[in-house]
């Protein structure tokens, strides 16, 4: 695999936790015998955010969440959500907590009320008050009417936003959700985004997202990259893509190897460092367009295809990594139990 | 951030108190039934398995027996009579915590671990549940006392019912200690049935320990289900003979309840740096 182009750590400074940041990780680490799945992480959420945690399969991601789900003890370092650290206590964790695994959790056999009941009686709550809080969530999530029905019953995009009202029963202040939008169809997607909003907004939760879908990274009010383990990159969206200087400019050749030579040449006569991805040859350059010009006036044979774009999250990546979002997935010895999209 | 910090809506906790004992482990116990009567199919087969097994067993017996004299026959009929309903229970409180494993794969199980519940109402719920469900075998199992020609008295039938309950529970615990680090059904069968058949052989269901040989008869004090077919013995006919007396056998019975409690309760809360679920 090709070197990273930057040493992570000396692009990412940290920004020191706040007494108030809901989840905080301090050089937090794991691994599964041989293998560093999380490697001296740290970074902090501040309340009333979405933050989301974005990666490749095998980039760490479903460790970590396993880790602030309290369902595994990290190998080194701390996380602690509202200052209860994860691994020593749990309990405490759990009850201030909201979890949306990636897998359906409900029991199909049950009706959604029922089902909402059970996790109610799991988190302490029941009588009255667990009636009006059940009414309270299936009303957020639209679903009131559909109370009484079998889960089995219910569509895909239905059932998942019983398993965020699952989530939400006990009033969370951090929810934490797993790939929340697999599976869904785009109306769904945008309803379930439209959900998590409205929580962030209306009380205060901070909700924590993992996901390995570019377009939905975009919705988050801040971001982590994984890669690998390691936090490649910290900000906003916006602030993230106003770090690549310019626009990113491609050109596509035939063949790796004249990727490589055109690479070279380009290098020498204008003054660049292009980054080589399989037979493409990326840059990031302002004023793209002119550029363009000249770079197909020098070497005009031997480009098939050019583009030039405002820099997108997945250029983040590339420029913090110097590799493509997917490619590592293709080693299989890394590859770690992750939903598949 | 700091922007996003300054203009957040305040999160307005509800005050939930640390969810006890009993609420979970009464909603986790109420789902197994409502599961179990939700699927008809199951709903037979408990009902219809002590019928068949009676129906079957009893006919075949009568008829064997019948050359000799008609009480040797009766008395022998009455040897069984225990260790039927034992094993009767024995099969359907093991396998009902095949659903753990079920509901591991489900996920169901995921969002149990990742609450705030205690462990123990996570055992309690579950194991309560299995147990429900093979004592009601059993006690169905019970109303045809009078036709093995056993007459118990009512307290004899109280007692047996109690015997009942306690072993449906200490062999659904030990279900649950085994499925709990299980994530196939196949897996969980293969081990199973290992285990069911010895310890059902050796429980004194089928011939009594005394007249078993020397080694033999050590491996049937052993087993803790000898003292739970002894005990079910005793309260059915005070008169039969036992190794030992009631109260020994039920002391030894509500022992093996709270190891196998005890032991579900361990791997339940043994947290690793391994994937829980």
């Amino acid at each position: 695999m090709p070197a990273p182009a930057l040493e992570p750590d000396a692009i990412v400074a940290p920004s020191p936790a706040r007494p108030d940041d809901p989840i905080v990780l301090s050089s937090l680490t794991h691994d599964y015998g041989s293998r560093l799945a999380l490697d001296h992480l740290s970074f902090s959420v501040a309340p009333a955010q979405i933050f989301g945690l974005l990666g490749p399969n095998g980039s760490g991601k479903t460790t970590l969440f396993r880790i602030l789900s309290t369902l595994m003890v990290p190998s080194g370092g701390i996380a602690t959500i509202r200052g209860f650290n994860v691994a020593k206590e749990p309990a405490q964790v759990r009850q201030q907590t909201g979890i949306v695994f990636q897998a359906r959790s409900l029991d199909i056999k049950l009706t959604v009320e029922e089902n909402l009941r059970h996790a109610g009686h799991l988190y302490g709550l029941s009588g009255k008050h667990l009636r009006a809080r059940i009414a309270d969530v299936l009303e957020r999530v639209a679903l009131i009417d559909r109370r009484k029905d079998y889960v089995e019953t219910l569509s895909g995009g239905m059932q998942r936003r019983v398993e965020l009202a699952k989530g939400l029963i006990h009033s969370p202040a951090v929810l934490l959700l797993d790939e929340p939008t697999t599976g869904l169809d785009p109306g769904a997607r945008l309803d379930l985004w439209q959900y998590l909003r409205m929580l962030r907004d209306q009380e205060g939760v901070t909700v924590l997202v993992t996901t390995h879908m570019m377009e939905e990274a975009e919705y988050c009010d801040r971001l982590a990259i994984l890669s690998e383990g390691k936090l490649v990159a910290l900000g906003s969206p916006d602030e993230l893509k106003s770090t690549i200087g310019g626009d990113v400019v491609l050109f596509e050749t035939e063949t790796e190897h004249a990727a490589q030579s055109l690479a070279a040449r380009m290098a020498g006569r204008f003054e660049v460092s292009p980054t080589v991805l399989g037979n493409t040859v990326r840059l990031e350059r302002e004023n793209g367009h002119r550029f363009l010009t000249a770079v197909l006036d020098a070497f005009s044979g031997e480009v098939r295809a050019v583009s030039v774009s405002r820099p997108r999250l997945e250029d983040v990546f590339i420029q913090r990594t110097g590799h493509r979002f997917w490619t590592e997935a293709t080693d299989g010895s890394a590859k770690e139990k992750e939903g598949i999209d | 951030m700091a922007t996003v910090a300054t203009t957040a809506p305040h999160h307005q906790a509800i005050r939930t108190a640390r969810p006890g004992l009993w609420i979970p482990s009464y909603s986790l116990w109420q789902r197994e039934i409502v599961r179990f009567y939700r699927q008809r199919a199951r709903v037979i087969g408990v009902i219809a398995s002590p019928l068949l097994f009676w129906i079957a067993f009893g006919a075949g017996f009568s008829h064997s027996f019948s050359s000799g004299n008609s009480g040797a026959s009766g008395h022998a009929f009455g040897y069984f009579f225990p260790g039927s309903i034992v094993m009767i229970v024995l099969f359907t409180a093991i396998f009902s915590m095949m659903s753990l494993i079920q509901d591991r794969n489900e996920g169901f199980l995921l969002t149990v671990i990742a609450s705030p519940v205690s462990r123990s109402a996570i055992v309690l719920g579950k194991v309560l549940g299995g147990a429900t469900l093979a004592a009601i075998q059993g006690l169905i199992f019970l109303c045809f006392t009078p036709l093995a020609g056993v007459h118990p008295s009512f307290a004899g039938l109280v007692l047996a019912a109690v015997v009942i309950l306690l072993v449906s529970f200490e062999i659904t615990a030990l279900g649950f200690t085994i499925a709990w680090p299980m994530d196939s059904t196949q897996a969980f069968h293969a081990i199973v049935n290992l285990i069911l058949l010895p310890l059902w052989l050796l429980s004194g269901a089928l011939f009594p320990a005394d007249k078993a040989s020397g080694w033999l008869r050590a491996i049937m004090l052993a087993n803790p289900l000898t003292y739970g077919v002894d005990a079910l013995r005793n309260s059915l006919d005070p008169a039969a003979h036992t190794d030992h007396s009631l109260a020994i056998n039920l002391a030894v019975t509500i022992a093996f309840c709270l190891v196998t409690f005890a032991a579900s309760w361990a791997v339940v809360n043994r947290r690793t740096q391994k994937p829980a679920a």
